[in-house]
Order: structure tokens, then C-alpha cells, then sequence
């Protein structure tokens, strides 16, 4: 058998010692550069249910021990993709490599990956501790090892005192807690998760959130993580890939992601911004001026991609949105009116009117309340906005 | 308010029990029970539907597989559905004396005189004689069989052979096959070497035997080939050769005939009207178109004579095949049948 | 407090015609049922003075003349025939020849002309003491006899229990031949049923609509338009010899008709409805990524179909296997037709008893006999589904 990870060595550092939870455990900012060692690779997948293509010739990288989840709205492909890898789909063209071993027919069973189900897919009939001790059965472990991997799986999830009982007479948190010790306990190669914290309520939900990725930082484990909720993929991943309509719009890290979405959809998917309408007047040094509707001109970051006189899109983040009662010419500024102010505890939203274009800001909690019909100008600098372009079925309209 | 409530429970047990007692009272018209099949396809011919056009009212008819219990348990219910039932012979003194069936007003039938003394009881009127007889396929068969001990015989007529699952007829047809005399069958059966020597013919016979509990299996099984000869109703063997232009032999020497009855169940709605019925089946003239339908023996004697030839031939009544065959032992029958009828399923189980 | 009872009023009075309805249809039709097969009031009702001379006959010798004369009175006062008739049959069935010895007797006894001197000058039956003896021991109201014949047994002169002469005993041996074939036909229905629920329950939309379709079908149609229809496929010149032959895979006709073969093929075709619907919707309820889960966790499918859906599903095969097996056991149409000799079942004993000879008694002691069965193989089911795993 082998023994890739401390934690399950008899006689290892004994996990559950620590916390899975607490300012102990906070992340690191540790920077992962993309694609270690690639250990899983997509090439060209492409299914189809009947006429219907849900994953269009794709290609995805994972690394040894990353963390990558894949983000999108439902029918965008992303589920499709983790059941091909998981085995449960056979793609309709395009080979699956992990380790660079092709998978295509190699039978789910034989694919030693762990599945973390949305709806828990604990098998009712067997206690806590069956459940966990089933794919180590399948292994033909012995008895005594079973029962030891069992208990410290279950020492991991903080289940122990449920061994015996039955996953319907658990809640769902520990549910959860238990159909991921029984995806790790076999040491899989890989751990794939489908929306697994999708029934679990907020609160929950978020611890869950850290704990799985402490298990990630602490095992090394390689997770592919399937969520809709863009939140949770910035807060776990090493990268996210994100899905529409059975392409990956951008992959990149969080940060990448969210702070300079590649186009129109990654912007919007993720976190709120503010779209304003623009044709590229000058590129040069990595900024570009775009020239708004109303003749204001916002100069913006670029990279790119995009010529003087495309229709574009400019994303502000509404967190990066200043209001200011003077004009500031280091910055970009837009004269509007405020529309209405909101508090909402952590910050304070404010709708604004640029012209007829509306925009919205989040200011700190101790701003100054805003009357609607202040005139006040929305500053922000060209490295907190970003250039979109257009996908081409959009040019048209966005010139019209 | 729990006064009110209990009254509310009450009057709607009485409102159920009240429609559930009250269905029975409506008027029902007069219903005739008869076997079924073409024999009853006959009778609606020549006597419901005529009965019905002469009196003006409607004649409901039914059929049924017989069975006292059924009876029974229709009269013991009180006010049973049924009026005039055709039965058999055993049914018929089982009921009588049991108190199931209204007396008989023979004035109204014309008098006892004009009916076969075994037609004529206190609770019943004759209304076919009729026949249970070896059946062969005279197309496959030249040289058919001519007595039971020929039915026991499957060297020389090889095949299955169709016996009535039950003790009734067949442990008669075990002794005649063993050499009983004809009029000595009952007496032997009457004793427990008898009814020994009965089983002990049927033991020889038994691997060979497929039993039929429908009047309608053992001329399937004969028409299929599933069986070389068996056990049959005459009036069914005629029929099939009529409507369906098979050649099947009856064998008369050896057959064993038995006396249905009309009765009226004691108490029925319309008892009176039931009698009036049998007394207008037991006319000579509409008794007399019976053979054309199936070929049953007619107890009224002037209908008997009313038979032209060319139908009479087939008929357990008609002289000519007469003389070989026996009578039915009623008496014998109603006492031992239930006894019989265990050892009978004992030794079918062995 | 009143509020309460006023609402307690009403929930009676809005089940009251489910209960009339179980009381009066199903509670008391089994009640008499059953008590028909311990009552034995038919002949005490009628013959009193018998009863009080006959407790002190020695039950060997001939009969005295108190006891003729006793029952001379008795059988002068009886008025209604028809419960005559209920202790003529009760009588005839523990002794052949009653039947004519009464009729015979009471006729005589109706002579007012020329009365009888005794019960012998009538018949000479009256002479021996088995016809008193089957008097003497019709005279207490409640009797274990119908229920030690249901199973074989019986009470000789001395009163004590023994087993019936062999060519009386076929209760039993009929008894163990229905829950035989009726075991046989559960193992056929499972065997058949299981895959085809399965099979169904994976499927979806019009496929699963025609799969449950199929299987309902044979409940549409009438029990005696099946069992022909099987004899026509099943007899030796039937169609499906006829296939067997055309193939070549037999040289002669199979026997397929008149024996066990049939008639559990016949059963199980009307029965396999009652396994497939149980299993079916057991099925449907177990979430559909178990099996996908398990194969996750490193399980062929057969060992994930023999840790997990199998378990799972067993609660649908027991629930099919006893509504098969109790539907079975009750069945004599389909034996009757299409099984041989061997191939009675027990309902055929209960419908002779019932329909044939009128015998209440002995049709009530082998329908409790069956009711008794069947309560404990259902208790069995009740153990063993309230331990089954997964439900609380």
C-alpha cells in the first residue's frame, strides 16, 4: 500500500490534534505558482448529450497538490467535466491524462480518485465508521489497519464519538464531514468535489470552506472543486477556472481573476462591477483611454488584445469606486448624482447616476452618509479598471 | 354538543345499514340460473325469452358451477337473488332435505303423470337427462373403445386419458372397468373392499390420466390431441360435432346418466313466478325444440316423442342407448361424497 | 375541554364509515369464519334430551331404549328443516350414511298412521353404536375437531389425539405442497422481478412507462382469459413446443402442462406484478449516486451492487416476496387448470368444503389454518424489517 502522506501513517503526526479551525489555522498568503508539476491534463475534451454539446473542446492543466475549482453557472459544463474525470461520463472525443496515463477506459473503480458528492452519498444502511471503512475493504486492507485509519479519519473530521451511529442521524455538516473522511481515509490520488457544501447553510458553509483547505495545505492533496459560488473558489483555490457555456472563460488565481477578468462574463460572474460602455482612443505603456459615451475620457489598465477604436468595456470594482466633492486630476473622475445610499454594516453602497449610466459604490463603513441629488464625482485610478473587449457576437451591439 | 355528535354517528350508521337493507327491496325481476354455455344459449331461446314476451316482464338470466354451499349460503342470507336454479340430481336431495327449496306444486306442471318417475321430487322438476360418457375422435380412432375396460386399456388405444378430478363417475368407471357388472356397481362401492377395488383400478390407470374440472377441457383436450379419449358430458360432445364439424364418438354401453332439476329456493322474491316459469319449460312443445340446441334427454314424456329421429339418435333417453348405461346413485352420493371426496385427494396427493 | 371532545366527536364521526365498513366486511366475516370452525352447536341445538341421556351411554353398547325414545322426542319437535339440515351435515360428515339414515328415519317418524315402535324398527343402522357415537360426540358446543382435521388429526373412541389413516390424511400434505409451490413461485418472480425492476428503475421516461406497463398488464386482464391463454402456449402441441421443436433444441414436445412446471410458470406471470412494484419503488428512493459513489471508492460494480443496492433494495423483495407468497398460497384456479394431479392446492380443498358439500366447519379450520400461517410468515417479515439496517 502505499503511503504518501504523513497523516495517515500509523504512528504519524496525529492530525486532528490541532484545531481544523481557529486563527491557528488562518492561510498563509502563499503564492502557488500555476502548474507545479502538471499531474492531470484535459486535451480537447469535448461531450455531447445527444445534439446537445455541453464541454467544447477543452483543455485544462492541474497541477500535483493544487487546488483548482471550477466556476460557473449551472449547465456550464463543469460538473460534466469532474464526472469524465471521475469515470462516471465517457467524453465524446478528447483523452483525459492523469499522471501521464491516459484514463478514457479505465473503470471508475480502478481510478483511485476520491468524490465528494453534493448530496453526501453516504450509504444509509452501514454506520459512520462502515462507511469510512468501505473503500479500505475494497482494498482488501486487513482488519486491524482498516479499524486504525478509521479512527484517525474520523479523529480528522472530529467524528469519533459517531462512529457507530447512522449517517441518517447526523446533520448535514457532519454528514459532510464524514463522506469526506471516506474520500480521503484511501489515500487518493486526487480528490474531486462536487459542490459539496452546496446543502450546508452559510455559517457552516464557510468553516467548511476553511477546513477543507487546511486539509489541502496540510495533506498536499490534489482537489478539483466544483462550486457556483464564486466566493467559495476565491477563498479556497490555488486557481479558478471559470465555465461558461462549456468553455473556460479564464483561469488564473483568484486575484487574477477577480481583479482582471478577461472578459465581460468573468467580471460580471465574479464579485459585482460596473460595466461603462467605450471606444479605445490611445494604447500606450499598458494604458489605454477610452472615451465614454458622454465624451469623458477614463484612462484604464490593458493588456492586450485590443486596438484603438474597438468597442470595449471598462469593469470597476464598486470597492474601488472614491467619492469625492472636488474634481482630482490624478485620478479618473466621473461627475454624478447619487440615486440613493444604503447601510449595509461592513460597508456603505451607494447607487450613482453618470449621465444616465449607473454605477455603484461600496465605501468604508466610516464614510459619510450621501443625500440622493449629491452631486459628487466617482474617482478611481487606472489600475483599479480594466479593459474588456467584447467577444465578437457583442461588438455589434455594443457599437450600435 | 357530545349528545349531538353521537346522534350524528347514529343516524349515519343507521343512513348505511338503512341503504345497504333497502337495495334488496326494490322489485327485482325474475332470475333464472342454468349451467352456462350453449346449453343455456338453448334454453334463452326456447323458454326465457318466450316466458319473458308471454308475461311481459323481464327475465334476468345467470349461470353457475353448482355447489350446495352456494346455495346454501344464499338462502341461510336470507332473501337470496335467485329464483329458479337448475341443479343436479345430488343438489337437489341435499337441498330438499336440508329445507333450501319451496315445495313443488305439481298441479301447476301438469301433473306427475306426464313426467319420467326420476324427473318427479317434492322440491324439484326434471328438465334434462343427461349423460357422462367416453368421448374419442372417430377421425382418429377407427376402431374406437366400447366399455371402460377399453378406456383402462392403453396398450391398445395408446394416449392420455381424461378423467373429472373428483370421486363422482370415476370410481363407478374403475369398477366397471374391473369387471363390475353394470347393475352391481353401487352395491360393491357400498362397501370398503368396493371402494378398495375402486382405487386399485385407478392406481393402474393413474400416470395416464389428465383431469378436467370444466365441461369445456375435455373436448379441448380431445380436439388438442392432449388426451386419446376421456370422460365427457354427452350434450357437449354432440355439440362440438355440430358447430364445429368434429367427428367425436360418444360410448354409450357403460355411460351414467343423471336427472338436472329446476327448483325455486325457499323464500326467493318470486317464487311464485319461478314456478310458473318451470311449469312453461315443462310444456311439451317448447320442451321438444330443446335437442335441436344440445342433445339432452327431454323428462316430458310427450316432448320426448315430439323428437324427430335424426336428433333422437344422440340422446341419453333414446332407447338404443339406454340399456348399457346406469342410473346415478343419488343416495349413495349424498352420504359418502365428503368422505370419498378426501380419500379421493389423499390418494390423488400420493 | 369540550373543545376537545367535540373534535375527538368529529374525527369519529368522519372515520365512522371506515369502521362500519372494517367491522362489517372484514371483521365480522372473519370472526364467523372463524368461529364456524369451533362451533358445534347444529346438532345440540336440536336433540336436548339426547344430549342429557347419551352422558351417561358407556359410548360402546348397543343404544338403550331411553336413548331411542329421547331422540324420537327430540327429532318429533324439530320444526325447521333447515336447521335439520345443518345437523344431518354435520352428522354425515363425521359419519357416512346419516345423510339417508335421516331422511329415512324422519319420514318414518312423520307417519302418523303407523308410528314406530323404535329408532331400529326403522332402520337397522340405528343398531350400531358408531351412528350414536357420532351424536354423542356432536353435543358439545364448542369442537377441536374441524381445526385437528385441518392438519390430520383426529380424536379416536378414547378421546385422545392421533393422526388420521393415511387415506384420510391430505390436508397436510396438500398444506406443505401450496407453501412449496408457493415458495417456488416467490424464487421465480425474484429471480425475474428483481433484474426487471432494476432495469426499470434506471430507466426513464416512455422506456420505464412501457417496462411498468408490461408488468401491470396481466393484472388487466381476467384470471381465467390468462390461465387458458397459458394452456394454449403451454400444451404439448402448443406454441411454445412448437418454437422449442422449430429450433431444435428438443426432439419431442416438452411436458409443460398438467404438472409443476406450468403452473409456476402461470403463477408467476400473474403474480410478478406484486414483486416488481415493491422492488420498483424501493428503487427509486435510494439515491442515485450510491452506486457512482462506491465505484469512487474503489468497489466492481458487482461487489458495489452486493454491499450497497442490494441491501438497500431488500426491504422492496421482502415486501414483494410476501405479497407473492400470500397471494399464492390462495391460489386454486391456475393449479386446477393448468397443474396436474400433484398440483392441488389447498384453496381447491376449502372451495370443496365451502362450495361443494357445504361444510362451513372444515372450510372455516383450514382457512384458519392459512391465516395462521400466513400471520406468522408475516410476523416474520415484521421482525425482520423493523431490524433491517438504515431505518431507524
Amino acid at each position: 500500500m502505499r503511503r504518501r502522506r504523513s497523516f495517515l501513517l500509523p504512528g504519524g503526526e496525529k492530525v486532528a490534534e490541532g484545531r481544523m479551525r481557529g486563527p491557528a489555522l488562518c492561510p498563509t498568503a502563499r503564492a502557488r505558482e500555476p502548474l507545479l508539476a502538471e499531474f492531470i491534463r484535459f486535451d480537447r475534451i469535448t461531450k455531447f448529450y445527444g445534439p446537445l454539446c455541453v464541454v467544447e473542446n477543452l483543455d485544462l492543466g492541474i497541477g500535483k497538490g493544487e487546488f483548482v475549482s471550477l466556476l460557473g453557472p449551472s449547465g456550464s459544463g463543469k460538473t460534466t467535466l469532474l464526472m469524465m474525470l471521475a469515470g462516471f461520463e465517457q467524453p465524446t472525443s478528447g483523452t483525459i491524462l492523469v499522471d501521464g496515463q491516459a484514463v478514457n477506459d479505465v473503470p471508475t473503480h480502478k481510478r483511485d480518485m476520491g468524490v465528494v458528492f453534493q448530496s453526501y452519498a453516504l450509504f444509509p444502511h452501514m454506520t459512520v465508521g462502515e462507511n469510512i471503512a468501505f473503500p479500505l475493504e475494497m482494498r482488501g486492507l486487513g482488519k486491524a489497519e482498516i479499524a486504525d485509519r478509521v479512527t484517525r479519519a474520523l479523529d480528522m473530521v472530529q467524528l469519533s464519538a459517531m462512529r457507530e451511529r447512522r449517517p441518517a442521524q447526523l446533520s448535514g455538516g457532519q454528514q459532510q464531514r464524514v463522506a469526506l473522511a471516506r474520500a480521503l481515509v484511501f489515500e487518493p490520488r486526487v480528490v474531486l468535489m462536487d459542490e459539496p457544501l452546496g446543502a450546508l447553510d452559510k455559517q457552516l458553509r464557510e468553516q467548511m470552506q476553511l477546513d477543507i483547505r487546511d486539509l489541502h495545505r496540510r495533506l498536499g492533496l490534489t482537489i478539483v472543486f466544483v462550486t457556483h459560488d464564486q466566493s467559495e473558489a476565491l477563498t479556497m483555490s490555488d486557481r479558478v477556472a471559470v465555465f461558461n457555456k462549456g468553455k473556460i472563460e479564464q483561469i488564473g488565481t483568484p486575484r487574477q481573476v477577480y481583479d482582471e477578468p478577461a472578459t465581460r462574463f468573468v467580471a460580471e460572474f465574479i464579485g459585482e462591477t460596473n460595466l461603462i460602455e467605450g471606444v479605445v482612443a490611445r494604447i500606450s505603456g499598458g494604458e489605454a483611454a477610452v472615451r465614454l459615451a458622454s465624451g469623458a475620457e477614463i484612462v484604464s489598465a490593458v493588456s492586450g488584445g485590443v486596438a484603438e477604436g474597438a468597442t470595449v468595456y471598462l469593469s470597476v470594482r464598486p470597492e474601488r469606486i472614491e467619492l469625492a466633492e472636488a474634481r482630482n486630476a490624478a485620478h479618473n473622475c466621473l461627475e454624478t448624482e447619487v440615486t440613493d445610499s444604503v447601510y449595509q454594516g461592513d460597508h456603505l453602497r451607494v447607487e450613482l447616476a453618470a449621465g444616465s449610466h449607473p454605477l455603484i459604490a461600496k465605501l468604508g463603513r466610516r464614510s459619510r452618509e450621501f443625500e440622493p441629488g449629491t452631486k459628487v464625482f466617482a474617482a478611481f485610478s487606472a489600475g483599479d479598471c480594466r479593459v474588456i473587449a467584447p467577444p465578437d457576437g457583442q461588438r455589434q451591439a455594443a457599437a450600435s | 354538543m357530545k349528545t349531538i355528535i353521537k346522534t350524528g354517528v347514529l343516524a349515519a350508521a343507521a343512513a348505511v345499514l338503512a341503504a345497504g337493507l333497502a337495495a334488496p327491496a326494490l322489485a327485482r325481476d325474475l332470475t333464472v340460473v342454468s349451467w352456462g354455455g350453449n346449453y343455456q344459449d338453448g334454453q334463452r331461446e326456447i323458454y326465457f325469452k318466450p316466458y319473458a314476451e308471454k308475461t311481459g316482464k323481464p327475465v334476468l338470466d345467470e349461470s353457475w358451477d353448482g355447489g350446495i354451499g352456494v346455495l346454501q349460503s344464499k338462502v341461510k342470507a336470507g332473501a337470496p337473488n335467485w329464483d329458479a336454479v337448475q341443479v343436479e340430481a345430488e343438489e337437489l336431495a341435499l337441498g330438499c332435505s336440508d329445507g333450501l327449496f319451496e315445495k313443488i306444486d305439481w298441479d301447476k306442471m301438469g301433473g306427475k303423470d306426464r313426467f319420467l318417475d326420476s324427473a318427479v321430487n317434492d322440491c324439484g322438476v326434471g328438465a334434462i337427462v343427461w349423460s357422462t360418457a367416453i368421448a374419442y375422435d372417430g377421425d382418429k380412432i377407427a376402431e374406437g373403445p366400447n366399455s371402460w375396460a377399453d378406456f383402462w386399456n392403453v396398450e391398445k388405444f395408446p394416449g392420455k386419458r381424461g378423467l373429472r378430478k373428483g370421486p363422482k363417475y370415476t370410481l363407478e368407471f374403475a369398477l366397471m372397468a374391473d369387471g363390475v357388472s353394470k347393475d352391481e356397481v353401487y352395491d360393491v362401492l357400498s362397501t370398503d373392499e368396493g371402494v378398495e377395488r375402486a382405487f386399485k383400478k385407478l392406481d393402474e390407470l393413474k400416470p395416464h390420466i389428465v383431469w378436467w374440472e370444466s365441461g369445456a377441457q375435455p373436448l379441448q383436450f380431445l380436439a388438442s390431441g392432449e388426451v386419446a379419449m376421456t370422460s365427457a358430458y354427452n350434450g357437449r360432445i354432440t355439440g362440438i360435432n355440430r358447430t364445429e364439424g368434429k367427428n367425436f364418438k360418444v360410448v354409450w354401453p357403460g355411460s351414467i346418466y343423471a336427472v338436472d332439476s329446476w327448483v325455486v329456493l325457499k323464500d326467493a322474491e318470486n317464487k311464485d313466478a319461478a314456478q310458473d316459469f318451470i311449469a312453461f319449460a315443462s310444456q311439451p312443445e317448447n320442451q321438444a325444440k330443446l335437442p335441436e340446441y344440445v342433445a339432452y334427454g327431454l323428462p316430458v314424456k310427450e316432448a320426448a316423442a315430439k323428437v324427430p329421429a335424426d336428433l333422437a339418435k344422440d340422446l341419453p333417453t333414446e332407447p338404443a342407448n339406454m340399456p348399457e348405461a346406469i342410473s346415478l346413485n343419488t343416495d349413495f352420493w349424498i352420504d359418502n361424497s365428503e368422505t370419498l371426496t378426501q380419500r379421493f385427494n389423499a390418494w390423488l396427493a400420493q | 375541554m369540550s373543545a376537545r371532545a367535540s373534535r375527538t366527536g368529529r374525527s369519529l364521526f368522519l372515520l365512522a364509515p371506515l369502521l362500519l365498513f372494517l367491522a362489517g366486511f372484514f371483521v365480522w366475516p372473519l370472526f364467523s369464519m372463524m368461529s364456524q370452525a369451533v362451533s358445534d352447536t347444529a346438532v345440540l341445538r336440536l336433540l336436548p334430551q339426547s344430549a342429557e341421556v347419551l352422558a351417561g351411554w358407556d359410548r360402546k353398547s348397543p343404544p338403550t331404549p331411553e336413548m331411542q325414545t329421547a331422540l324420537i322426542a327430540d327429532l318429533k319437535a324439530v320444526e325447521d328443516t333447515q336447521a335439520l339440515g345443518d345437523m344431518v351435515r354435520r352428522l354425515n360428515s363425521a359419519r357416512s350414511g346419516f345423510r339417508t339414515l335421516m331422511s329415512k328415519t324422519t319420514s318414518a317418524l312423520s307417519d302418523e298412521a303407523d308410528p314406530p315402535a323404535d329408532l331400529v324398527s326403522i332402520d337397522k343402522r340405528w343398531e350400531r353404536p358408531e351412528f350414536w357415537l357420532a351424536i354423542a360426540d356432536a353435543l358439545s358446543p364448542l369442537t377441536d375437531r374441524n381445526l385437528l382435521a385441518a392438519v390430520d388429526l383426529g380424536r379416536n373412541a378414547d378421546g385422545e389425539i392421533e393422526h388420521l389413516p393415511a387415506d384420510q390424511s391430505v390436508n397436510r400434505v396438500i398444506l406443505v405442497r401450496t407453501f412449496w409451490i408457493s415458495a417456488l413461485v416467490t424464487f421465480a418472480c425474484i429471480a425475474i422481478g428483481y433484474p426487471y425492476a432494476i432495469i426499470a428503475a434506471s430507466l426513464s421516461g416512455w422506456k420505464r412507462d412501457v417496462m411498468l406497463a408490461a408488468v401491470l398488464l396481466p393484472l388487466w386482464t381476467s384470471l381465467l382469459v390468462r390461465t387458458a391463454a397459458w394452456f394454449i402456449l403451454l400444451q404439448e402441441q402448443g406454441l411454445i413446443n412448437d418454437v422449442l421443436q422449430m429450433l431444435g433444441l428438443t426432439s419431442g414436445p416438452v411436458q409443460l402442462i398438467f404438472n409443476r412446471t406450468g403452473v409456476v410458470i402461470a403463477m408467476t406471470h400473474v403474480l410478478l406484478p406484486f414483486m416488481v412494484l415493491p422492488i420498483y419503488s424501493v428503487l427509486i428512493t435510494i439515491p442515485k449516486n450510491l452506486m457512482p459513489a462506491a465505484a469512487s471508492l474503489g468497489a466492481h460494480p458487482l461487489r458495489a451492487f452486493l454491499r450497497v443496492l442490494l441491501p438497500l433494495s431488500l426491504r422492496g423483495v421482502a415486501a414483494g416476496s410476501l405479497l407473492v407468497f400470500i397471494s399464492a398460497i390462495g391460489y386454486y384456479i391456475t393449479p386446477a387448470l393448468i397443474g396436474g394431479p400433484g398440483d392441488q392446492m389447498i384453496s381447491s380443498i376449502i372451495a370443496f368444503y365451502a362450495i361443494g358439500s357445504a361444510n362451513w366447519g372444515m372450510a372455516g379450520a383450514l382457512g384458519v389454518v392459512l391465516l395462521a400461517a400466513t400471520l406468522v410468515l408475516y410476523s416474520v417479515y415484521a421482525r425482520l424489517s423493523a431490524d433491517e439496517p438504515g431505518r431507524r
